[in-house]
Parts: structure tokens; sequence; C-alpha cells
């Protein structure tokens, strides 16, 4: 079979458990199979039906996708959408399939499939620590990489580093000057590395 | 019965193993919930050594990324080279010089036995024997010699390149190969007699922590363990990519010699199995080397064009993913990595209940998980 | 001892006082060399071991401190003197600081009664065993007392671990060494050791095959109480991070550290003495050893070989097995030996009963042993060689142009380094 075909027989067989076609995206692969796409093809679905797609995409017999290769998301703040892509795979058909939803960037919310595939637990934990994506009714959604208290989702394109997490410096040139300073306050006490004037050490900062 | 002794048993022993333990590879933590020897739940928590690869991904030009790959797993960096760079074929529509398919099959293979040579000797200092480790690092560095002489790296190789490889192998290399492949032989058989055959190891590992067929599936697991699990599954076999079509090997696993399939035994012995392949493979690759170019014609300023990809390698541990997201300018959009190891350190907390520690830390070193590549 | 603390009263006319004042003296030195020979094995054992584990390991081990290494432990010894000795804030500090007492006092109070040669033990009890058994159970009290103090979860499951492994193999232990009071009649190591002869023989080891499978289940049950591989749970470094002694460092450490290495010349000393013939010549009668000088250092180095040979085999079978688990450490103890032991016990009795001592069946019993067991050696050692033949030349081939007989010689890559660093630096002077 080829690629085009195993996308239309998914098509179809989604289209059938959903009650509603889903669209075919990216490099559509050539019907005549003549010149290999550059890049995959997906099939997007409505991010209320997500989780209705993903239990048919491993339930139904013809589909059987029992293995979820990744789960990523995808900012696009250009377009204001947060794309989570599931990549799929049947042991059983030997095939894979690309499966995409797409989320309002404000608020990205999306029910989770943890209980469809087990993996899935995990990578809805990163995607929630790093794109902040909710997922709803993930047993246990904490951030997996980063600490409870980072500030943001660093995977957003926006997402600035904070200039210090709890007081410790994030830049190099930062941390230099901090170290500084605690050598200042540190020695100030004894009333060294203070002249006695009473003058800042660096001469410049007394007011 | 009065209240105190009501609650014996019921209380929970919380332990902290890690992230600075000798069992936690790297740095990896668990939160251990026992009951005096025997697990409730073993909570593996993470990230201690994440470092933003694929935020890095986004800042870099494709081929200034080939390094940073090499960090995602030291101990199978060839691998994490080869996926990056055919994925960005993939998306520029390159055709590798066939020398170079070869090349990078042959350095893949060795690091792939490099790597197991580690597994394995993690497993057996895990459950209490320090030798074969000291042996198996031995000849493992043997192979960090030969693939300095290949790439003048003994770790992070960077040697797979987008395009093809990075350097020609010099006069008499093969030769050396050839070598180390008849040395090594034997020594593989020795290891699964000698060490594979202890009744202690046998005992420590063998029904220790199945994982079923269907388990392994469904959290992901991949390459070596969900081969010792039964499911006969190999992308080398089953989804060619590279050179692999024309060479002939055989797919190791678990066939449960020592208790059921999917314990921790047959992890072991899809290893020594699959290292076994490995050196079919390297001879054949070595004897098929052709002539010709290591590297295509790559243009100046890597530019794909918008689109994306999903590019799965059969590393050393298994499926290792990248989803690649390119928007038609220098720099990649997105990049995740799908790793084996993620996928098989979540199974952990499903799999311990009932095990004992000695059991976990069995199960740790046999799923031969990498906290870099974890965390990324 | 005795005789000469009276003789030196008498010469130097001393009151009763003076009398209990030397004898005292005369205990507090003996003591105190006891004390200082067993350091000194036990610091010597542990050059042995890393020596050995070195070789096991192709590695070259300690080489830097005096002729191959010898003077490390002196060295090793003075470090751990000098290091910081750390009290966890947490820890319950009196008991922290006393628990290593405890482990080495169980360990160095033991060699008072362990032989060295037939004039050579600083008390022959007439319960020499008894006490041997009774006081090396103290180390199971300094290691709970560790494991507890420490406040650490980790030194509190190695050392409940400890206490659980200690008080099963005692039993093990306790009943196979009972087969051999029994064949000699007596509690005290001197006497149990003269009623075996100097040829194999005649040793209690290949008296009877009750004997010899006694002789192997104290050698188990020994080295499990000593908590050595493959029986070190209390401290296996894979699980327990390092057990009861995670929390100690300086020189408390080093107290567990000599107890366990002592441990292991104690149990060998024991083996040797119950069942290997301790330090009888072969062809020499006690009687006639006591009188000679050279026939006594001749017993000193029989025994020093014998009890060093099993330190031998302790060491290497930690760097080659890996270690149990809790659950089938206890069943190897409680539905193997303990069952095996008693059987033995009966067994032996038994052949006390039928076979009278002297006789040719007895004769023919000992040396049937003996050639069993040699037969085992000889298979053992067969096996070995078969297994190096196996390996053949591997060991010297040519990998990455190293030369033949350097192909995994463990200096070679320092020997390359330096070469590497000469031309280097004959490249900068040009």
């Amino acid at each position: 079979m080829s690629p085009a075909e195993e996308l239309a027989t998914c098509q179809a067989a989604l289209a059938g458990a959903l009650g509603e076609a889903p669209t075919v995206g990216g490099a559509a692969p050539d019907p005549a199979g003549a010149a290999a796409p550059a890049g995959d093809a997906w099939l997007e679905v409505p991010a209320a039906r997500w989780r209705e797609a993903c239990r048919a995409a491993r339930d139904l017999p013809e589909l059987g996708f029992d293995f979820l290769r990744s789960l990523a998301g995808v900012d696009r703040p250009e377009a204001g959408r947060i794309d989570v892509v599931a990549h799929l795979f049947s042991y059983r058909h030997r095939r894979a399939l690309v499966l995409r939803t797409s989320l309002e960037r404000a608020a990205p919310e999306l029910d989770s499939v943890a209980q469809v595939w087990p993996a899935a637990d995990w990578h809805e934990r990163e995607l929630w620590d790093l794109l902040g994506v909710r997922l709803r009714g993930h047993p246990d959604l904490r951030r997996l990489l980063l600490p409870e208290d980072w500030p943001g989702h660093p995977l957003r394109k926006d997402w600035q580093e904070p200039a210090e997490y709890r007081g410790i410096p994030t830049r190099r040139e930062a941390r230099a000057t901090a170290g500084e300073l605690a050598k200042q306050t540190y020695l100030a006490p004894r009333g060294l590395g203070r002249d006695p004037a009473g003058g800042q050490p660096d001469g410049g900062g007394g007011a | 019965m009065s209240p105190e002794l009501q609650q014996v048993g019921r209380e929970e022993f919380v332990l902290n193993m890690g992230p600075h333990h000798p069992a936690t590879h790297g740095v990896l933590r668990f939160v251990l919930h026992t009951d005096g020897e025997i697990m409730r739940r073993a909570v593996p928590e993470v990230g201690y050594l994440h470092r933003g690869l694929e935020k890095l991904a986004e800042a870099h030009t494709y081929a200034a990324y080939v390094p940073f790959t090499d960090r995602i797993n030291y101990l199978e960096s060839m691998f994490c080279n080869q996926v990056w760079s055919m994925a960005v074929e993939r998306l520029l529509g390159l055709q590798v010089p066939r020398r170079a398919e070869y090349l990078r099959v042959i350095a893949c293979e060795l690091n792939r036995i490099a790597n197991h040579c580690i597994a394995l000797g993690s497993i057996a200092m895990d459950v209490g024997a320090y030798t074969p480790f000291v042996y198996l690092l031995r000849e493992r560095e043997a192979i960090n010699d030969l693939l300095e002489a290949l790439c003048g790296n003994r770790l992070t190789y960077h040697y797979v390149r987008i395009g093809g490889v990075a350097h020609d192998v010099d006069e008499g290399w093969q030769g050396k190969v050839r070598a180390y492949l008849d040395h090594l032989e034997p020594i593989l058989d020795e290891l699964h007699s000698l060490v594979g055959g202890n009744e202690i190891l046998v005992r420590r590992l063998g029904g220790v922590a199945v994982i079923c067929a269907s388990d392994a599936v469904g959290w992901g697991l991949v390459g070596p363990n969900l081969r010792a699990s039964g499911v006969d599954w190999d992308l080398r076999r089953d989804r060619p990519y590279s050179v692999y079509p024309e060479l002939s090997f055989e797919v190791p696993v678990g066939r449960g010699e020592q208790g059921q399939v999917g314990d921790c035994y047959d992890r072991w012995t899809v290893r020594v199995a699959e290292m076994r392949q490995s050196v079919r493979l390297l001879r054949q690759a070595l004897e098929r080397l052709p002539a010709g170019d290591i590297l295509a014609k790559v243009p100046r300023s890597i530019k794909p064009p918008a689109g994306e990809v999903y590019q799965p390698v059969e590393g050393a541990r298994g499926e290792l993913g990248l989803y690649l997201v390119s928007d038609g300018s220098p720099k990649p959009s997105r990049a995740k990595w799908r790793s084996s190891s993620f996928a098989a350190l979540s199974i952990v907390e499903h799999l311990s209940r009932g095990l004992m520690i000695a059991d976990l830390v069995a199960l740790i070193a046999s799923l031969d998980p990498i906290a870099p590549e974890v965390d990324r | 001892m005795e005789s000469l603390v009276q003789h030196l009263s008498a010469r130097w006319s001393l009151g009763p006082w003076g009398q209990e004042l030397l004898a005292a003296a005369a205990i507090l030195l003996v003591a105190a060399l006891v004390f200082v020979v067993a350091l000194t094995y036990a610091g010597i054992i542990t050059w042995v071991e890393r020596r050995v584990a070195g070789r096991t390991q192709s590695r070259v081990g300690p080489n830097r401190v005096g002729p191959f290494g010898f003077l490390q432990w002196l060295a090793d010894g003075a470090k751990m003197i000098l290091k910081e000795d750390v009290i966890p804030a947490q820890a319950d500090g009196p008991m922290f600081r006393l628990a290593p007492y405890a482990c080495m006092l169980g360990v160095f109070t033991a060699f008072v009664s362990v032989p060295f040669g037939q004039l050579l033990i600083a008390a022959d009890l007439n319960v020499g065993i008894l006490f041997l058994l009774a006081i090396t159970s103290l180390v199971v009290v300094g290691v709970l007392m560790a494991g507890w103090a420490s406040n650490n979860k980790w030194s509190l499951l190695g050392g409940v671990r400890s206490a659980a492994q200690i008080v099963s193999y005692e039993l093990p232990a306790g009943l196979a060494v009972l087969v051999v009071v029994l064949g000699a009649g007596s509690l005290s190591m001197q006497d149990i050791v003269r009623a075996q002869g100097g040829a194999p023989w005649n040793w209690f080891v290949f008296r009877d095959p009750f004997c010899l499978v006694a002789f192997f289940l104290y050698f188990t049950a020994a080295v499990a109480e000593g908590n050595r591989t493959p029986f070190d749970l209390p401290e296996a470094e894979s699980e327990l991070v390092a057990g009861y002694n995670t929390e100690y460092s300086g020189i408390r450490f080093g107290g567990f550290f000599l107890g366990e290495f002592a441990n292991i010349y104690l149990l060998s000393a024991i083996a040797t003495s119950l069942f290997l013939g301790g330090w009888q010549v072969p062809g020499v009668s006690p009687a006639e050893q006591a009188g000679s000088v050279w026939l006594q250092l001749l017993g000193f180095a029989i025994f020093f070989a014998k009890a060093w040979a099993l330190v031998f085999v302790v060491v290497w079978l930690r760097w080659t097995l890996p270690r149990l688990r809790v659950d089938q450490l206890m069943g190897l103890c409680y539905r193997y030996l303990i069952p095996l032991a008693f059987a033995c016990l009966l067994g032996t009795s038994l052949l006390l009963l039928a076979v009278v001592p002297g006789s040719a069946l007895d004769l023919g019993l000992r040396l049937g042993t003996t050639g069993l067991g040699a037969l085992g050696g000889a298979l053992f050692a067969w096996r070995v060689a078969h297994h190096i033949r196996r390996a053949g030349d591997r060991v010297s081939l040519d990998v990455l142009q190293r030369g033949a007989r350097g192909a995994f010689d463990p200096a070679w890559q320092t020997r390359r380094y330096g070469a590497f660093r000469k031309a280097a630096r004959g490249q900068e002077e040009r």
C-alpha cells in the first residue's frame, strides 16, 4: 500500500468513527507515488474530538495504532495556535500515522489521552511543562522536567528567560556581578573591603 | 489488638533513591514508597539534566545543531547525529552517497556494541558483580580507539553530518576493525556463558520485573526492551533505511530462557545477541564498502522548505525519533526528540509494585535508561 | 606467660600487689601485641584485596607506595586518621561514636583465642570455639547501632539486613563447628588442632564425607557472617549506597573497615584450625614440634599459608560473584544450609559410633574422602585450564598496533600517553 492509500484508509476509518472526516494536511503524498514527498502528511481532527479520535485510532481493527511514538506540541504564535501532534504506529498493520489537532494559544486545553496509551502520561506532562497545554483528565499533571515554580513554559516562542530563579542569576555576566556582590556583603560587616569613609567598594553606588 | 499494632504493615517507608545513588545511571531520582524491603511504589522524578536542547535547536542553524545532538545521549551519539542528519536530508530531499551510508552503518554498529558493553556491564554491576563491567569497559575502550581513529572523538563523535559523514576512513582502518571483531566474538560467547550463566545472576534476573508484550507496546518501550518482551520488531529490518536492506542479519527476541518472556534476563540475552548481530553487520558492511564520495553536495546555507518530518532510527536503545518542523528559515522551528529512555523510565512506576529494592535496581539497569536522554 | 610472671616476681621479690600489677602489665602487653598483629593482618588484607581485585579485573592495583604497593595500607590508614570525622547533625551522637568500637571489639577480641602456631596463642581457652562464636556475634550489635544512630534510612536498612543475616548464619556455622567438636571431643582450639594430623587425610575436613560438607557449610556461613560478597547485602553498594556505614568517615569508617578485613582473616584462621589441621607439620607429633624452634617456625608457616590461602579465596569470591537478594539469602540459609548441617551432624555422630578410630575402616574413610576432595580439586583445575586455553591468544591480540605483548596491558595507555607528550614537546621545541 502506498503512503497515499494508507492515509486515505485511515481517514476513511476515522471519518466512520467520528462522523466527520479529518482533514489531510502537510505534504500530501503524490497519488501517483512518483516522487517521495519532502515531509510527512497528517490528519487533523478538531480539539473537541481529540480523545475520541485517539481511542478510535487505537481500537478500530483496521487502524490498530497501539504504539504512541511521540506526542509533541508546536507553538505557532503568528497563527495564534498551538498544535499538538501525535505520531502513531501500528505494529499489526506496520503503518504510521500523524494525528494532529490545533488549540487556541491563549488558553490551550485538551483532553488527556493517558488512558488510551499509557505512554502518553509523561509526554503530556512534558506538554504541560514546556508548552503550557492543560490536559483535562490527566491522572497526575505536574511539571516533568522543570521545577514546579519555574516561570512560564519555555518552548513558547515568546518565552523570555528570567534574569534570575530563586536568587540564582541565569546569565553568566550577571553571575560574576553577583559573586562580587556576595563578596562585598560577606566582607562588609567585618569592616573589610570598605573604605573608612563608608563609601562603597566599587566606588560607584554610595548615595 | 492495640491501635499501634493495627498500624503495623500499613505505614510506608519513604526512601529517596538518588539523584546521587550508585544505581541511578546518571542523575535520576526515584521516590520509593516501601514496606520494608518490598516496594509499594517507585516514582521516578526526572529533570535534573534538562538542558533545554529542544529550545536550543530553535536558536541554531541546522548544521550548527549537529554537535548538540551528541549530547542527547552520550552513549549513542552516533545515532543522534544520524537521526538529525536523516531528518534534515529528508526535508531537503538530499541523496546521501552510498559510501557515506555504509560508513554510517559501520560507525553506528560500532557505537551499538560500545553502548551494549556499558549496558551489560551495568546490569552485572547493579546485581553486585563488579568485574564484568571492567572487562566490558576494556572492550569499549578498543571501540573508542577505533572511532577516535575514524573521527577524532571518543565520546561525542560529531561524525555523521548532514549529507554524509565528516571523514573518510584511513588506510588500514578496516583491517583494524576486522581484527577487533575477531577478538570480540569469542569474548561475547565467554561473556554469555561465564557471566550470563552464573547461577546467582540468573536468579537475580530470571523472572524478575516481567513486562508483557501489551504493556511494552502500550508504554512505548522500544528496541531491546521491546524485543525482550517478545515483540519481533526492528526498524532496521521492518522499516528499512540507509543500506540495511542490503545486509543480512537476524533480530533476536526474548524467549524467557530463565523465567518468563520479558523478564530482566531476557533483556540481558537480547542485548548479547544484538552485539553478535552487530558484529555480523559490521563484517558485511566492511566487505561491501563502496568507493565514492562521503558527502553529498550540501548547500552552504541549509534552508529546507517548510514542512515537517518524523524520522525514526533504530538506535542502540531502540527507536530514536526526531520530529522536526521547518518553516523555511535557516533555523528549525521545532525539534522534538523521542527517546527510548524516556519511555523506559515512565514504565518503572507501573512495574514497581511488589518488587524488592534489589529487584528495582535490576529492573532499572536492565531497561538501560540514560538520564540526559530522558531530560534532554 | 604465667610461668614468666611467677619467675619474674620471684626474681624481683615482689609482694602480692606487685605480682598483681606485673600480671596486669603482662596481660596488657599481650593484648596490645594481639591487637597490633590483628591490625597489621587486617591492613595487609586490604592490600591483598586491592591487588587481587586489580588482577581479577585486568588492572594493576595499587603499586606506588612501597614495593608492589605493599605499604598502601599504611598510607590509607594515615589518610583515614587525618580525615575529618564527620558526625551528622541529626545522628544519635554517643551511639554513632560507639558503634565502630562495638564492631572492632567483636572481631579483635576473637583474635585472643585463635592460634597462630602451636605455642603462639594468647589464651587457649577450654571453651575456645564457643568463645569465638559468642564474641564475633557482637559485631551485629555494632552494625545495628551504626544503622540506627546514623539516622539515615539506607543505613537503617543496611543495619537491619545485617542483623537478620548474621543471626541467621550463626546457625549453620555453629552446627558445622559442632561436627568438628564431636570428632575432637574438646572445645579448645588447640585441642581440636591436636586431634588432627599433619597429612591431609588426618585433617578433619577429610575425616569423612560429612566433615567435608561441614567445611563448606562453615566457610559459606562464615563468609555470610563477614558480610562479604556474594552475601554483602548490608553494604550492597548498588542498592543501599553503602549500607550501615554510609554516614561514617575518617577513622570511624576505618574502624568498620578494619573490623571487616580482620574478620576475613579470623574466619580463615578458624577454618584452618578446625578443618585444615592448623599448625600440624606432617610426620611430626605435637610433642616433638613443641620441643624444636625450627619445627615451631615451620608450623607457623604452615598455618600462615593455609589461612592466607583461604583469605585469598574470600577475596577472589568477592570479585567474581554477583550478590544474592535478601529473600534468596534467607532461603539459602534456612532451606539448604541448616538442614544440611543437621544431616552432617547426625551422619558424623553415627559414624563416630560405628567406626573405631584408627581402624582400617577409619583409614579407608579418610583416604576415600581425601581422594574425593583431590578429585574435585583436579576437576576444578582442569576446568580453569580449559577456559584459559579457550581464551587462547586473545590476550595478546594486536588491536590498534599496540604490539603483541601490550595488547591489553593496562600500562599501555600510560606509556602511549607519555610518548605522545614527549613527541608533542619535541615539536614545540623545534
